[in-house]
This record gives structure tokens, sequence and C-alpha cells, in this order.
């Protein structure tokens, strides 16, 4: 999987509630929520950015609760993947449950800078930034995750034991 | 190698012994959702096809946040919620007449007990650990898919051990505990452990203390906030009739990647100013801070003991003139005993407005919402940017002895300034 956008670049400790305010959870669609991504951090954020804009951050991205509206909410607004330092336990698991790729490097991205041209080869895991002519290293998946994202999710992971009885 | 706590949890509930780092299945013993994260739970499970859920009595569906409903879509989510629950013949659905606030109510009914283990779609479903159970919050496609198959996976998380020590000073509580912690160790301190509390200062730690300690394991990136089993825990059963045949116990040489140790006869009234919760300080350090707004409740001090500490602060005084107080009963159960103590009357007579069980303000929903540039001391557990309302908007984050001595005076204060 290759997925190239420009780089959307933030800090650290992003939490959920600045991803989807709350004001905006009784919606369960993700294209309706992607509308209101990053309200309350960068109101015009939904505006600057394209479809296939890749997530840059630093440590603890997604801390907070456990609405799954964020991960849904950086899909449905076209995000096609987020790199970060570390992620908060809920929000890996709900990303990798709702299908946004996400990635975790101990590489310093700090360099990164709004709007370079990233690309990610998630099966070798190597982020470009094609602007700077950087490349960096990010760890793969464990083998049980691996697995959950190569058959679709956990849905599908469900699915798929209720039909053999397992 | 002995277990931890988690450890030991993990293997009574798979098939296999398991340490920690490993991935395994578990079965669980309780599923809950709400009426923010459930309706997401409910179009997953139903897109598995025509099927029944794991076990009726396994299952609570609490409509807790934006209710009594707060728009048309809220009251849309309940409803689809209040249908599911009839089709599948689900034993615990709440809501507005005999709906708590679901962290406060799971625990009242028996639900959460020693060696459970639980999962639930709000990240405060840490709460139980208190109970020595291992519960953990997640995402809603996880509560829809363990509401057919009554499991899910897991990694074992590695253990943090509190020790804590002491004996603390009146009215220092559970929140100046664990938001001593949370400043102490930093929001991502615990991201993927599971703290164990312990040591003889637990002793002095009551129920609700435990409650509001486990609950905010979150906050700094905990996956639970277990507490040892002792008279304590053992009590709180016997009021609720329940028997406990057995509780969890780490083994002496279980291993822990990290530990810290609290001693809590040093502890002074801690808040969180905005807007991460490990931005904490001793109020004594704290500068004169004025508020507009108090709030009195939630997930993490919405019980009796709360009620009762800021009742008897405000007994016979007023609110600052021009301030907004708002207490929030957890549960109908706590609104109920308050009453018959006569706490309500107090609150009252004091000039607070006291609300209907619910998350309400705490997540910015409804019930209290901040103003741009207005300031609330909250006995909550978040204080984000915009977590109650305007982004510029701004949550200092205390105890209720805290918050209930602020409402007297109109700036941050300690309960002894008052009393």
């Amino acid at each position: 999987m290759i997925l190239e956008g420009a780089a959307r670049v933030f800090g650290n400790n992003i939490d959920t509630d600045l991803i989807i305010a709350a004001r905006y959870l009784a919606e369960t669609n993700e294209i309706e929520l992607g509308k209101n991504l990053f309200k309350d951090l960068r109101p015009n954020f939904i505006n600057e950015m394209n479809k296939g804009d890749i997530i840059v951050a630093g440590n603890n991205f997604g801390c907070g609760s456990s609405r799954e509206h964020a991960p849904l909410a950086i899909k449905g607004a076209g995000i096609s993947a987020v790199i970060a330092n570390s992620f908060a336990r809920i929000f890996f698991r709900n990303a990798i449950n709702v299908g946004l790729p996400i990635f975790v490097t101990s590489e310093n991205l700090r360099s990164i800078e709004e709007g370079d041209l990233l690309s990610i080869n998630a099966s070798e895991g190597i982020l470009v930034n094609k602007t700077k002519n950087k490349t960096y290293k990010f760890d793969p998946y464990p083998e049980f995750l691996l697995n959950l994202v190569e058959i679709g999710g956990l849905f599908n992971f469900t699915k798929n034991r209720l039909e053999a009885g397992v | 190698m002995g277990k931890t706590i988690a450890e030991k949890i993990f293997s009574k509930h798979s098939k296999k012994d398991v340490k920690a780092g490993d991935y395994t299945l578990a079965k669980l013993d309780m599923v809950l959702v709400n009426d923010i994260t459930g309706p997401l739970s409910v179009m997953e499970f139903q897109k598995l096809g025509n099927i029944s859920i794991f076990d009726k009595d396994k299952i609570a569906i609490i409509c807790d946040h934006f209710t009594p409903n707060k728009d048309i879509k809220s009251a849309q989510n309940v409803k689809m919620l209040r249908n599911f629950a009839k089709e599948q013949n689900i034993k615990h659905f709440y809501e507005p007449g005999n709906v708590g606030i679901e962290h406060v109510m799971i625990p009242e009914l028996g639900l959460a007990r020693p060696g459970y283990l639980i999962i639930g779609a709000d990240s405060h479903t840490c709460t139980y650990g208190a109970l020595n159970a291992f519960s953990t919050g997640v995402g809603s496609t996880d509560a829809g898919m363990a509401m057919a198959t009554g499991d899910t996976w897991f990694r074992v998380p590695p253990s943090f051990k509190v020790e804590i020590v002491g004996k603390q000073k009146k009215w220092i509580g559970g929140k100046d505990v664990i938001l001593h912690l949370i400043g102490k160790i930093g929001v991502e301190g615990a991201n993927y452990f599971a703290l164990e509390f312990c040591g003889e200062g637990i002793e002095n730690l009551s129920i609700d203390d435990r409650f509001t300690i486990s609950n905010m394991a979150i906050e700094c990136g905990g996956k639970a906030g277990i507490f040892n089993y002792d008279k304590i825990t053992e009590n709180y059963f016997k009021e609720l009739n329940i028997e406990i045949p057995d509780y969890i116990e780490a083994d002496k040489n279980a291993n822990y990647e990290k530990s810290t140790l609290i001693d809590l006869s040093k502890l002074d009234y801690t808040v969180s100013l905005p807007f991460s919760p490990d931005n904490t300080t001793s109020i004594n350090k704290l500068e004169k801070t004025f508020v507009d707004q108090v709030v009195i409740g939630s997930c993490t001090n919405g019980r009796i003991s709360d009620l009762r500490i800021a009742a008897e602060i405000l007994t016979n005084k007023k609110v600052k003139d021009g301030l907004r107080v708002i207490i929030l009963p957890g549960s109908p159960k706590v609104y109920l005993e308050a009453l018959r103590e006569g706490l309500i009357e107090k609150f009252i007579l004091a000039g607070a407005a006291v609300s209907t069980p619910t998350c309400g303000p705490c997540l910015g929903g409804h019930m209290g919402i901040l103003a741009e540039d207005e300031v609330c001391v909250s006995t909550t557990n978040r204080n984000f940017i915009g977590r109650m309302g305007h982004p510029k908007s701004k949550v200092i984050l205390a105890s209720p002895a805290v918050a209930a001595a602020s409402a007297v005076t109109g700036y941050i204060t300690s309960p002894e300034e008052v009393m």
C-alpha cells in the first residue's frame, strides 16, 4: 500500500476533543463528522486540507475519550493516514477497527513541515518526505495486528469467527 | 516469575496462561455502551446479520451523556438504543428516570466485581479497577463485536505499581491523589500500562476515593487502574448483599516495569490547570484565580461522599454573587440518599442548581456550557481545550472540597480557608 499526500503537522497530546468536539457527537456518519475535524484547534483546517493528506504528530496522539468518532472524522475528511511517535491506546485500537491507516515511528519527525509532500510505503515501513528528500522508518505492526488489518479489521475478523463457529 | 493482578485476570479469562505482552482472546463479564458510543456499536453489530447478543444479562446500555435528550439527534440515538435493547431483550437498559452516570451505576448494580474482565465504549470504564476488576475503555466497534461474541482481543499490559503509604489530612481525597499522580508521571506516563494500587496507605482511601482514582487512570494513559482487595472492598460488597467468593492478588515476585510511591501525608490540595490533566499544581502555589462556574459531579466525583463533602462546606453559606454552581448527583441512588440526608436542601439554600444525573457539562454536552473566556472549576476529569464549551473557555480540575470552597469565595480556594 502506497499513500501519498501533503503533511498536516500537529504536536504532542492531540486529544480526541480537539479531533472532534463533543458537540458533534450525536452524528454517526463519517463524512458529516469529517466536516468538523479539528474545529477548535484549527478552525479552517477542513478548507485548507486536500484529500489524501497525511497527519504527522508527536506523542500520545488521540488521548482522552474513547470516541470512535475521532478516527471516523479523520477518515471522513479524506486524510489518508496518521503517522506519530506514539498513539493513545484506545485511539490506536479504534483506528485499526475503522480502517484508518496509522503508523508509529520512533524517528524524530520535527523537520517535516506543513505542506511537505509525503509518501508512505506501508508494507516496507518507510515514510519519504519528497519535498525535503528525507526518509524515515516506522515500526511494522505486530503479527496479530497485521493479520487483523489484512483481513479488513475487527468486523471481518468477527464475521469470520461467527461463520466458522469459533 | 510471579503474576500481576492484570496477568492473573487475563489468564483466568483466556484459554491459555498469559503474561504481559501476549495477545489473547479473553471472555468478558460485562460489555457497556452509552448513548454516544452505543449507536455506532449497534450499527456495526447489526451489519453482522440477523444474530443475537451473547448474553442478555451481560450487556449494559446506559443513556447518560446527552440525556435527558438534549436535541433531536440525541433523542433519535436513544430511541434506536431503546429499540435494540427491547429487540434483544437486554436487561440493563437505562434512560432518565432510572439512569445514572454509567460508572456510578455499574458498581451500584453489582455488575463490576473482583476479578471481572469488563470493556466499555467509554474511556472511563477503568473506574471499576477500584473493585479489583480489570475494566478498560474501548471504541464502539470493539463493544459492538463483543456484544456478538462475548469476548475480545487484548494485548496483556505490563503493570505499573503505585504504592500508597501514609494518611492524608482532612479534606484531602482521591482526587488529590490521582491528580498528583498524573502530574508526576504525565498524561502518557502509563500509556498501555495497568496501574496497580497497593500499599498500607490504601486503607485510608474510602471506596469512593478509589473510584475517583481508578476513574482517572486513563488520564495518564492507563489501560486499567486496579486496587488490591481489602476490608474496604469486602464491606462495599457486603452492603450490596453480594457474596464475593474470590479476589485477585498479585504474586510477591510479580514483575512491574514501572513503579512509584505516593505518601498521602504529604499531599496538598491539587488542581489541574488548563489545558491538560497533568498541568497540576498545589493550590497554595496558585495566585488568586477567579472562576465563573463550579461543577460538582461526574463519573469522577458524583458519588455520595463527594456530595457530603460539598454539603458540609456549603452548609449555612452562600454561593458567591455572580457565580453559577451546578451539582450533578451521579445516579438516582446517590440523588435519593442526598435528598434523604438533607444535602439537596443545603445546596439549594446555598444558591446552587441541582441537576438530574447526567454527564452533561463534563464533556460540553449540555447543562452548563461555558461561554468565551469563562473559567470553571470542576470535579470532572478533563480540561482539554473547549472541553466544556467555547474553545476559549477554561476548565480547572479539582476535588469536591476545593470546588465547594471556591463556590463560596469565587476563586480557587482551600477548604480550610472557608471552614
